[in-house]
């Protein structure tokens, strides 16, 4: 016969966060896909601005394309606009969207919930490794795309999305902030990947997860969705860092885009929270669940878009897209005076200043059959302006293509002299006109104003 | 009483998944210092039982108390018990080294140090390959790793599934040796395999479960006394007279003359009888004239005790979802 003998003890303390932490960072940093992810995201953006900027050919289809040789501030920013669209998406895949299905492929859920012995520090610890590590990989595009300008092009001004010339300072500034920004973004989709990693075990679509709704999001921002929709959308904010670039900042949509994308990531972050939690780890047959995914993730941020829809509505001003003729007639009368400006400076021309050349826009949309709104290829404007003593009025024609987000490139039709011809001709030599194609950009959350 | 702590004790234990009952009123008792096996044909709940006292999972009802003190409702590992379920769970991106001293690190409290880790390597005979990623390991690596992994926190109670998979004679023997070494210094060892010879050499008692419940708990030796009578192989110099000499021998009965395996060997009879039969059997045979070269039990007692008490033969071939719990 046996006895029972107290012995000192039971339930063992849970390992330290701080540990957990550091073991999670371990396992990432072992596996060949993170460092090459790493070595690509801190040296590839560089090569890249660095031979672009040199070539005459430059992406103008990317917003500050076209300013790639004009400045070193301009490459980063491409190279951000492209993050936005596919490589920040596809780096969360990456990511966190394997964070915890890896430990369902290698069967080793057991061993870290004994070693670890609380599943939540082991959820915690693995969400913040894996943002830790898309942290790293954001600094490296930014840093690397940032220097890799520097070196091709220079320490020069930008030009702004409203024309308005930016100090190198001021470019800095701005080029930072909007990296900062898109954090929040990166962050609702790594936590879209923390979910789907938790929700399909060992399945690859937990992996797409964050793919999945990247393209999802990138075909619902083509559509000619109502303002409030637009902005409840958690990869808007992948957007709203260009209003960092207008005078003065929008920061309307910015602010909105932030807020919904932080909750995204804290409804996300909860939800597949509660789902480890749920989990029974002595089930080695753990597999993708439709029903939990659903249940469990797709019905509760579905919930999400239509509570931030329903607030959004209430709460802003604006109704339909947000592109109305007023607010481009403004926008482009603005751009235009600032462009003229540094035309003028390019020719040696007298200075004139915007409130002396009194620009205004006239803006029509397809003709008199169509509404003069919402986004489109087939807007027509005539800008005219002053110049200080002389009694004739200046115009020129643009064709503007303004997509459903508020970005419009707006194409010079003439006069040749003024906005007709790519290059000018300066005491130098040719130069790039900065008035014969732009890019600008219309705050969907602005009120009407008459212009 | 004689005063053996115990490290586990458990009474009535109850856990279902959904419909299925893993376990059903399980009394489970181990004592300090022993080697105890667990073993039970596949879905009888050796796995959901090796979670209870790993901390996996919790009971739904009756009582568990680990190295002395209750387990309660809520998950959790409790202080001094180590050891794997399905495999050691290691890391194959990360070297032997690096995989315990992540684990050294998580059991925090500054135990283990890298004296540690080099030691419990040594252990287990993985010194040398201690920088290697365990990628590279074969199955019997691993087992050892992982071994060396449940040694690093100096567990008195480890609960071990199946730690000689894989291993060669050599490798199974070192691990013999390290069990037997930690279950002298009074680490109690939960041991569950399907490696019956295993079980008979290292293990005082056994416990055997079957669809959840408990068919069989004590010493192996009353285990093989309880086998009763077995099939035995019988090589002799004229079988045709060893035939006829089992057919007379009373409490004897032929069985066929197949291998286990289904080959046929003409040479060989197989006969069932309990010990006082083939005793009467080898006598006849000599004084028949024949020469008796070969008399072993066809299965191993333990293996046909355990055969014979969990059904196995009924059970072969169902669909086991509960198993892989």
């Amino acid at each position: 016969m046996t006895a029972t003998v107290a012995l000192p003890r039971v339930a063992a303390r849970p390992a330290p966060l701080l540990s957990g932490y550091r073991f999670e960072l371990v396992k990432l940093f072992a596996q060949w896909r993170i460092r090459l992810l790493l070595l690509a995201c801190w040296i590839a953006p560089a090569g890249f601005v660095a031979v672009v900027s040199q070539q005459n050919s430059l992406p103008t289809d990317t917003i500050f394309g076209r300013w790639m040789n004009a400045t070193g501030w301009a490459g980063s920013l491409v190279v951000l606009s492209f993050s936005c669209t596919w490589a920040l998406p596809l780096l969360t895949s990456l990511v966190a969207g394997d964070v915890f299905a890896v430990e369902d492929r290698l069967g080793t859920w057991r061993h870290l919930v004994v070693a670890v012995r609380s599943p939540r520090r082991i959820f915690v610890a693995k969400a913040l490794a894996s943002l830790s590590v898309m942290l790293l990989l954001v600094i490296g595009l930014a840093t690397s795309s940032i220097v890799g300008g520097l070196a091709a092009v220079g320490d020069r001004p930008l030009v702004g999305l409203d024309g308005q010339l930016l100090g190198p300072a001021d470019a800095a500034a701005n080029v930072l902030l909007a990296w900062a920004c898109v954090l929040a973004p990166t962050l609702v989709f790594a936590a879209v990947g923390l979910l789907g990693s938790v929700a399909l075990g060992r399945s690859p679509m937990g992996l797409l997860m964050p793919a999945l709704l990247a393209f999802l999001l990138q075909i619902a921002q083509l559509l000619p969705l109502p303002v409030a929709v637009r902005l409840a959308l958690p990869s808007n904010a992948f957007l709203t860092w260009r209003g960092l670039f207008t005078e003065p900042a929008q920061q309307g949509p910015l602010l909105i885009g932030l807020a919904v994308s932080v909750a995204w990531a804290l409804t996300a972050t909860t939800l597949a929270y509660r789902l480890f939690l749920r989990r029974d780890f002595t089930d080695l047959g753990y597999e993708r669940s439709g029903r939990r995914v659903v249940v469990g993730g797709v019905l509760p941020l579905a919930a999400l878009v239509a509570l931030t829809v329903a607030v959004l509505a209430a709460s802003t001003p604006v109704n339909g897209s947000g592109i109305e003729r007023t607010k481009l007639q403004a926008v482009l009368a603005t751009s235009f005076a600032h462009l003229y400006r540094l035309q003028t400076d390019e020719l040696n021309r007298p200075a004139v200043t915007e409130a002396q050349l009194r620009t205004a826009a006239s803006c029509d949309k397809g003709g008199d059959l169509v509404t003069d709104e919402g986004p489109g290829n087939d807007w027509r404007c005539v800008v005219s302006w002053h110049l200080p003593g002389a009694t004739a009025v200046g115009t020129a024609v643009y064709q503007l293509d303004v997509t459903a987000d508020g970005r419009y490139v707006a194409d010079g039709d003439g006069p040749k002299e003024v906005n007709g011809y790519f290059p000018v001709r300066t005491a130098t030599g040719d130069a790039p006109n900065p008035l014969w194609q732009f890019d600008g950009l219309v705050d969907l959350l602005a009120g009407t104003s008459k212009g | 009483m004689d005063g053996t702590p115990v490290a586990v004790r458990a009474r009535g234990i109850t856990k279902c998944f959904g419909e299925v009952v893993a376990l059903d009123g399980v009394d489970f008792d181990v004592t300090a210092g022993q080697i105890h096996g667990l073993v039970g044909p596949n879905g009888a709940g050796k796995t959901t039982l090796l979670g209870l006292l790993l901390g996996l999972a919790v009971a739904d009802a009756g009582t568990l108390e680990i190295l002395g003190a209750p387990v309660g409702r809520r998950l959790a590992v409790s202080d001094g018990v180590a050891g794997f379920v399905d495999g050691p769970g290691l890391y194959p991106s990360l070297t032997a080294r690096q995989n315990l001293a992540a684990l050294a690190a998580l059991r925090g409290s500054g135990g283990a140090r890298a004296a540690d880790v080099d030691d419990a390597l040594a252990q287990v005979g993985l010194t040398d390959v201690a920088a290697d990623r365990v990628r590279g390991f074969s199955l019997g690596m691993r087992q050892r790793l992982g071994l060396a992994a449940a040694l690093l926190t100096r567990p008195r109670l480890l609960v071990l599934d199946e730690p000689a998979n894989g291993l060669d004679p050599a490798g199974k023997r070192h691990v013999h040796g390290v069990l037997t070494g930690l279950a002298d210094e009074g680490t109690a060892i939960v041991l569950s395999s399907h490696r019956m010879d295993d079980l008979a050499v290292l293990c005082a008692e056994v416990t055997i479960l079957a669809t959840g419940r408990v068919v069989f708990a004590g010493p192996v030796s009353k285990l093989a006394a309880e086998s009763g009578e077995l099939d035995y192989r019988l090589l002799t110099s004229n079988p045709a007279n060893a035939q006829r000499v089992a057919a007379q021998t009373p409490g004897l009965h032929l069985v066929s003359a197949a291998e286990p395996g289904g080959q046929r060997d003409a040479e060989a009879l197989v006969v069932r009888g309990a010990g006082p039969a083939l005793d009467e059997l080898v006598v006849r045979l000599v004084d028949a004239g024949v020469a008796v070269r070969e008399l072993a039990p066809v299965v191993p007692p333990l293996e046909a005790a355990f055969l014979a008490l969990t059904d196995t033969g009924i059970r072969a071939g169902q669909d086991d979802e509960e198993d892989r719990r």
